[in-house]
């Protein structure tokens, strides 16, 4: 119970619910199941996005391209949608992540096989993928008319009272969650970062690690291009711009370490459900959307001070005296 | 792994020219010089003096900043909130300017602000021990939140008439205000980086921040000087673009951040601290300042210049690494 307590993901979830809290003294209609379903049916993207962030911050690494992955899958299977109206959505589906993978793949050998520093290659790539999205629409935007109204309905659809956007959303934090705990990829993911020489020992490819958690990074953005785009009916070349930070942001709320090797996929779920939900609260008491990005940023601060507060080691305290000492 | 050749010793010295000949900043140079040649060629328009002088605008102000952020980044830090600051520092003096206040204390409300939020920086990564990235992430929605709070989406115009100087002025016919204080910057810093005890210190931390504690070096006041530093330049940068623009919108400089961490790492600067050179940063400049304004001149659309500083970013890294796995 108080190694329950202690555990950021519970602090963060105690945050949660004192948030929703204040908000329900006051607006109770926030808090009907409808409306937190509505929630987070819009936070679902930045789930779906921060759990890829989450593996890739686990090897140490980090990826900026997202944002820029999932606005040119999305472009990409609009383009497709316009050529093949019928296409089957499975199809569709498949496209997307396909895609995603690719890219992902891409960042993924840059960082293996070269060795090139993460953040340096993925602010490459992040401009690179905004601009071939640039040059294959000539900066033109695919509007909702021109999108099959198969396309567009999916994520829409709803099963047992809720949208597939919350389902996939659902499914993959499940997947993920036996994956990153039951499977050597998985385990390997927090090794690698944790301790990558002792990793390398123990017999696991860092390098391949890392190009893995790419993949799967990419493969999440490509998905999410795909929903993001036709949920709402429109693609073009700044979609989701600036998104790339927000989903940091989501893992380092949900107590991920920016320095490899701690994370949990229901921390990232967290992280993103706390932006969420400050997102959808602002509006209903009455305080101007301007005020959310610097409510996230603060958010983010408060964040990683409690972290290192609550990592911090004992034998670090004979530095610090030393260097007050001279 | 190619960690070990850090310790081998070579059968044979290169000589100073060749190593000079091989250097990073040379073969930048080479870069430099051939994206001239190419725009010469392709527009009739490049080898104006005045089209050039208006081309310097595109990289002056960035690389203000770039020259702070790499000496950051050699050190091993980063500050990605720099593009915030401005919003802030330039948000700070379009209030002042809304009052009445005069261009002297606007120039000085700028500073301020740049001070102060790189202070805010440098206490949270020097005193708790944050990392710098998400730090500065975190400034990054802070700051830049703070002004749309207090614009929303409205805008401040009206500034000072003698304020316009600082980014629209020239100093003697084709040389702006901004391109002297920028080769002015580039000057200085390449002096406290190269020539002083400070720069050795930089260097020192971001190698080994233990090692260098422990010769005698104070890591944590160093790095809070260069966040000092990169927030100072990020308020000088903020005066010189709201001169220029004569209006703030909080979404001003919205990107900058990323442009001028790829500036610093195309001239060399290693992006995990240790390495690189001011003389690099400021051929990078002229770099990308020649490619956008080359293509802009061609009426390539911005985001494609886009693409090519992206892929010059990743290749100018990859290529020198694809060549020695080849020729091993």
């Amino acid at each position: 119970m108080k190694r329950l307590l202690a555990s950021r993901e519970a602090l963060l979830l105690l945050a949660i619910v004192i948030v929703l809290g204040i908000i329900a003294s006051r607006f109770p209609a926030f808090i009907t199941p409808n409306n937190l379903a509505s929630v987070f049916n819009d936070t679902s993207p930045l789930i779906l996005l921060a759990i890829g962030q989450m593996i890739v911050i686990l090897t140490k690494c980090i990826d900026l391209s997202v944002a820029a992955n999932l606005a040119l899958t999305g472009m990409v299977v609009s383009l497709v949608n316009i050529s093949v109206p019928d296409m089957p959505i499975i199809l569709t589906m498949l496209i997307a992540i396909g895609f995603g993978t690719f890219l992902g793949m891409f960042n993924g050998v840059l960082v293996w096989k070269l060795d090139i520093p993460p953040i340096v290659v993925t602010l490459g790539t992040m401009t690179i993928f905004r601009g071939i999205i640039f040059l294959l629409t000539e900066g033109k935007w695919v509007n909702s008319h021109e999108m099959s109204d198969k396309f567009k309905a999916f994520p829409r659809a709803e099963i047992l009272g809720m949208p597939v956007l919350s389902w996939i959303a659902i499914i993959v934090v499940i997947l993920f969650m036996i994956i990153m705990s039951r499977t050597k990829l998985g385990r390997a993911f927090y090794a690698a970062g944790g301790n990558p020489h002792a990793a390398t020992y123990a017999g696991i490819n860092v390098g391949r690690t890392q190009f893995w958690a790419f993949t799967i990074s990419g493969a999440l953005a490509g998905l999410t291009g795909y929903l993001w785009v036709s949920r709402f009916a429109v693609a073009y070349v700044d979609v989701a711009a600036g998104f790339e930070l927000t989903v940091v942001a989501a893992c380092v709320i949900g107590g991920v370490s920016i320095m490899g090797g701690i994370g949990s996929v229901h921390g990232a779920l967290l992280g993103a459900l706390f932006l969420g939900i400050i997102a959808n609260a602002l509006p209903v008491v009455n305080i101007s959307p301007f005020w959310q990005m610097a409510i996230s940023g603060s958010a983010i601060i408060i964040a990683v001070v409690l972290n290192a507060q609550a990592n911090r080691v004992k034998g670090r305290i004979i530095l610090k005296r030393a260097e007050q000492a001279t | 792994m190619t960690q070990d050749n850090k310790f081998s010793i070579p059968d044979r010295l290169q000589s100073p020219l060749e190593q000079r000949l091989k250097s990073w900043e040379s073969l930048l140079m080479l870069v430099a010089i051939a994206i001239f040649i190419a725009n010469s060629f392709a527009s009739p328009y490049f080898l104006n003096a005045w089209n050039l002088s208006d081309a310097t605008f595109n990289f002056t102000e960035k690389a203000m900043i770039a020259f702070a952020m790499a000496l950051l980044i050699i050190s091993g830090e980063i500050d990605l909130s720099v593009a915030s600051i401005i919003a802030l520092a330039s948000t700070a003096m379009g209030a002042a300017a809304q009052i009445g206040l005069g261009t002297e204390s606007l120039i000085l409300i700028g500073l301020t602000v740049g001070l102060i939020c790189g202070a805010t920086n440098g206490i949270l990564v020097t005193r708790f021990g944050l990392p710098s990235i998400v730090v500065t992430i975190g400034t990054m929605s802070l700051f830049r939140g703070i002004s749309f709070i207090i614009l929303g989406d409205q805008a401040y115009r009206g500034y000072p008439q003698d304020f316009a100087y600082f980014g629209q002025g020239y100093v003697w016919w084709v040389i702006s205000f901004e391109f002297v204080l920028f080769s002015i910057l580039a000057v200085l810093y390449g002096i406290i980086l190269h020539m002083t005890n400070f720069g050795r210190a930089v260097y020192a931390i971001g190698n080994n921040p233990t090692g260098a504690l422990f010769s005698g070096i104070r890591v944590n006041r160093v790095k809070f000087i260069l966040f000092l530093l990169t927030g100072l330049m990020s308020g000088v940068a903020a005066i010189c673009l709201t001169s220029r623009l004569g209006s703030t919108r909080p979404s001003i400089a919205f990107g900058w951040e990323l442009e001028i961490v790829t500036m610093v790492v195309l001239g060399g600067v290693n992006i995990l601290g240790g390495s690189g050179s001011i003389p690099g940063v400021i051929i990078a400049a002229f770099v990308m300042g020649l490619v956008t304004f080359g293509l802009g001149l061609l009426n390539v659309p911005g985001i494609v210049m886009s693409i090519v500083i992206g892929a010059l970013l990743i290749s100018v890294i990859a290529l020198p690494r694809l060549w020695s796995m080849w020729s091993r």
